[in-house]
């Protein structure tokens, strides 16, 4: 029961809010006003610290509403203008030149060479560096401490194209004094590369500050090694168009991307072109659009970004960022633009509609080209984009049929409560978070992108061939809170299992952890579903190449690989990185010879 | 902040931010706007953390010595954080007995640069003399401390320190308990977590990661 005291603080504080311009309305909606109109106490950031006076037990989390257990200060939507990523820019060189061998005396953190430098010598160079930032999330908040990649975060977006190979060296500038939560030994990982080993980020090859890594990016097709595509350098249907970078730290992922180190990777070729006048002619430049997405508490005394140190469940932010800002508008033409969108979490599973807030009820269809960065086989028109932390989505949204001045959100309607998973409802429209809100705005300009609708083929999906495969399942569970694979807890001394160089292989991952869904993530090649419960995958989206599956609630789902021409260690893992960071890994690699170990 | 009686005054101490998010000091300038930089407060990070997770609380150990959480065991320390309770049948004495190993490869740094803290779930039960018996049975060397005190407190810990489990039923059964354990370093607010099964090197491993100043701490 609130004293004078605390009833006339209260209400003082109100009047700043309103004469701030927070209606009474957005209080209301924000959650933080009773019905008698005294600001509602907010329980802090984690329910689990109030168990003394019968708060909620377990984990923090809150619905799709945000609302609930977190509690971040209020923040207005929509006040700040998208941002658009940084293209990352070549260098005319490195120095000292990069070699094959780690350059230990310069100062690299790297300890393993090059497999394919020789082959696939570098055209183009690049640096990046990460350093502690400042960043502005919300003209609400104060201008705060990040960890970024030059400066950003999210960081740039490189544009890479196949048959280019790159090199990139990476600089660890990162403070010791990591400001509460993060680790500035780094290793960076391009998510999903066809990528050697010694470049992919390997949670266990991390580097020190002080330190740089050079990563080669050979930027090829899989299938380069067999003579069937030899004319084509690789296997076509194997194109990756989306992927991202981030830090994949062993046991300090989730602090690491949660405090920025993340950025976007774009892969072009002779038909995703980057030019929307030729190839599949989609849209581009301006109108190429990536956006990354993730959750954020910020603590209500201070204002700065908060990581629950403590919690291995998952962690739920109530706060929603764009490329690094809260709820930004973004001021669209009216044509069509290519979103590329890529879920960063640490743990949030989304699904995003269009929504008209002035007429609930409508729904807007639109069209998925890509899931998880792989062009499907064509596009398939969609109401709703689900995405689990890491799935991506290229979608085509046509602008034009909304009105000029029209405002459109991208809403989140799936439900969660805590890391274990959404709860199964979508919430009904404007019930849900919006991440952003698109302002269709004049001039037209011109669009030489082709319908999505008249387009009828990417690229064929690679046979699958069952007739050599090398069989394994994966068994996820969980016992007193450990996240074991095959009953077994992952380190990083431990190889599971060795994969043969140019083999096919068909994995059944099975979730036993009771109450959680997990989106599980495997390294180096693209995957196809085969089944799922026993039938092929039910959503047409589905039926593509991918790299993170989603296991719902004790599922069974078979996926193909074919694993070709690179060797060395690559994990898999639960891509929620609150869970990844528990070990919920597999640590694996590929060489000349494998085994056939069917429950590694 | 009056008329609160000792237990929620506790929670407070505990680290639950001001109950009322604009009602409390450092907020009362009218002058201030929704955005002004006065209106929010400055805590240094390690504060924070000491606050939300780390309460003074007295607890006893199996030596039957007093000592307070954040004081005596958690400044200052890199430490590695565990529950367990003495008739724990299938989970604790494995996890104590990988514990073990753990402390034999850290040699004669554990009680000196590593420390360890094993907090009881039975408290009721799990007296110092109970936990005392517990250590030599396993042959526990110095550097670890097995730990108990007033119930109420310990499962406030529990919740604190992330040791729960979402599902209710889960959470209420003692047999079901969090068996990972918590590393850290509480002067660089470094935390990490792993299995409390996970191999032994594999934890000596994590703890040289969280080893400053004291280990090669690069970038320090």
């Amino acid at each position: 029961m609130p004293n004078k005291k605390d009833i006339d603080n209260a209400r003082k504080n109100r009047l700043e809010l309103i004469a701030a311009g927070v209606t009474r309305r957005e209080l209301f909606k924000m959650g933080l006003l009773t019905s008698a109109g005294y600001l509602v106490a907010k329980k802090g950031l984690s329910s689990r610290a109030w168990g003394f006076d019968g708060g909620k037990g377990g984990g923090g989390g809150n619905d799709g509403g945000g609302g609930g257990g977190a509690a971040s200060p209020p923040t207005r939507s929509f006040v700040t203008p998208f941002r658009n990523l940084t293209v990352k820019q070549p260098v005319a060189s490195l120095n000292p030149a990069p070699t094959i061998a780690p350059n230990t005396a310069a100062g690299e953190g790297r300890t393993i060479a090059h497999q394919a430098f020789t082959k696939f010598p570098p055209q183009k160079f690049y640096q990046i560096t990460q350093s502690q930032i400042s960043a502005t999330v919300s003209p609400d908040l104060p201008t705060q401490t990040f960890w970024g990649f030059d400066g950003e975060a999210p960081g740039p977006v490189y544009h890479a194209k196949y048959g280019e190979p790159i090199l990139v060296r990476n600089v660890n500038n990162l403070p010791a004094n990591n400001g509460g939560f993060g680790n500035n030994t780094v290793s960076t990982h391009l998510h999903n590369g066809h990528t050697p080993s010694e470049s992919d980020g390997f949670p266990c090859f991390f580097f020190n500050s002080g330190q740089f890594y050079d990563h080669h990016y050979p930027n090829q097709l899989a299938g380069f090694s067999d003579p069937q595509f030899a004319a084509t350098g690789g296997d076509i249907r194997e194109s990756l168009s989306t992927l991202f970078y981030h830090d994949h730290r062993i046991d300090f992922t989730a602090q690491n991307v949660y405090k920025g180190l993340v950025g976007q990777y774009l892969l072009f070729n002779q038909f995703d072109t980057g030019d929307e006048t030729t190839g599949f002619r989609l849209p581009s430049g301006q109108f190429d659009v990536p956006m990354i997405f993730g959750d954020k508490v910020f603590d209500p005394n201070t204002g700065l970004a908060f990581f629950d140190l403590f919690n291995t469940d998952g962690i739920l932010g109530d706060r929603f960022l764009v490329n690094g800002t809260i709820q930004p508008f973004f001021q669209v033409a009216p044509r069509r633009y290519r979103l590329r969108w890529t879920n960063s979490g640490p743990s949030r599973w989304v699904q995003f509609f269009l929504t008209d807030p002035n007429n609930l009820s409508a729904s807007f269809p639109f069209f998925q080209i890509a899931n998880d960065g792989n062009l499907l086989p064509k596009p398939v028109q969609v109401t709703s984009v689900e995405l689990g932390v890491a799935e991506r989505a290229d979608v085509i949204i046509d602008f034009s049929k909304f009105r000029p001045g029209q405002s459109i959100l991208l809403e989140n309607r799936l439900e969660q409560q805590d890391g274990r998973g959404p709860t199964g409802n979508v919430l009904a429209a404007g019930q849900g978070s919006s991440y952003l809100r698109f302002d269709v705005v004049l001039p037209a300009v011109a669009d030489n992108s082709q319908d999505p609708a008249t387009i009828t083929k990417f690229y064929d999906l690679p046979t699958i061939d069952l007739s050599n495969v090398v069989r394994r399942s994966f068994n996820f569970q969980r016992g007193n809170g450990q996240w074991q694979i095959n009953g077994k807890f992952a380190d990083c001394n431990t190889n599971r299992f060795t994969v043969k160089q140019g083999s096919t292989e068909l994995w059944t991952l099975t979730n036993s952890s009771g109450g959680w869904m997990h989106p599980i993530h495997i390294h180096f090649e693209e995957h196809q579903i085969v089944s799922r419960n026993g039938a092929p995958p039910p959503l047409a989206v589905e039926r593509s190449r991918k790299d993170v599956v989603e296991l719902h609630h004790n599922e069974s789902v078979q996926i193909f690989f074919r694993f070709r021409d690179f060797l060395g260690r690559y994990p898999l893992h639960c891509h929620n990185v609150v869970h990844e960071d528990h070990a919920m890994m597999a640590l694996w690699s590929i060489a000349p010879t494998g085994d056939t170990n069917p429950n590694p | 902040m009056s008329n609160i009686s000792r237990r929620k005054s506790l929670a407070f101490l505990a680290g639950a931010p001001a109950a009322g998010w604009l009602v409390g000091k450092g907020l009362q300038s009218s002058a201030s706007t929704l955005a002004s930089e006065d209106r929010w407060k400055q805590v240094d990070p390690r504060e924070m953390i000491r606050q939300r997770y780390f309460p003074n609380v007295v607890l006893t150990t199996h030596e039957n010595k007093k000592v307070r959480l954040y004081d005596d065991l958690v400044k200052d320390k890199v430490m590695l954080i565990n529950f367990m309770y003495t008739s724990c049948e299938r989970l604790c004495p494995r996890v104590t007995q990988n514990l073990v190993h753990v402390q034999k490869l850290l040699g004669d740094r554990m009680g000196r640069d590593f420390f360890f803290y094993s907090f009881s779930l039975d408290p009721k039960n799990d007296t110092a003399k109970v936990l005392s018996d517990y250590a030599a049975m396993h042959k526990v060397g110095p550097g670890w401390s097995f730990l108990t005190g007033d119930p109420d407190e310990i499962e406030h810990l529990r919740r604190i320190l992330g040791f729960t489990d979402p599902d209710p039923e889960q959470d209420k059964d003692k047999d079901s308990h969090i068996g990972n354990v918590r590393y850290g370093n509480e002067r660089r607010q470094l935390w990490g977590a792993c299995p409390g099964m996970s191999q032994a090197d594999f934890i000596v491993e994590a703890l040289s990661w969280v080893d400053w100043p004291k280990g090669q701490k690069p970038g320090a």
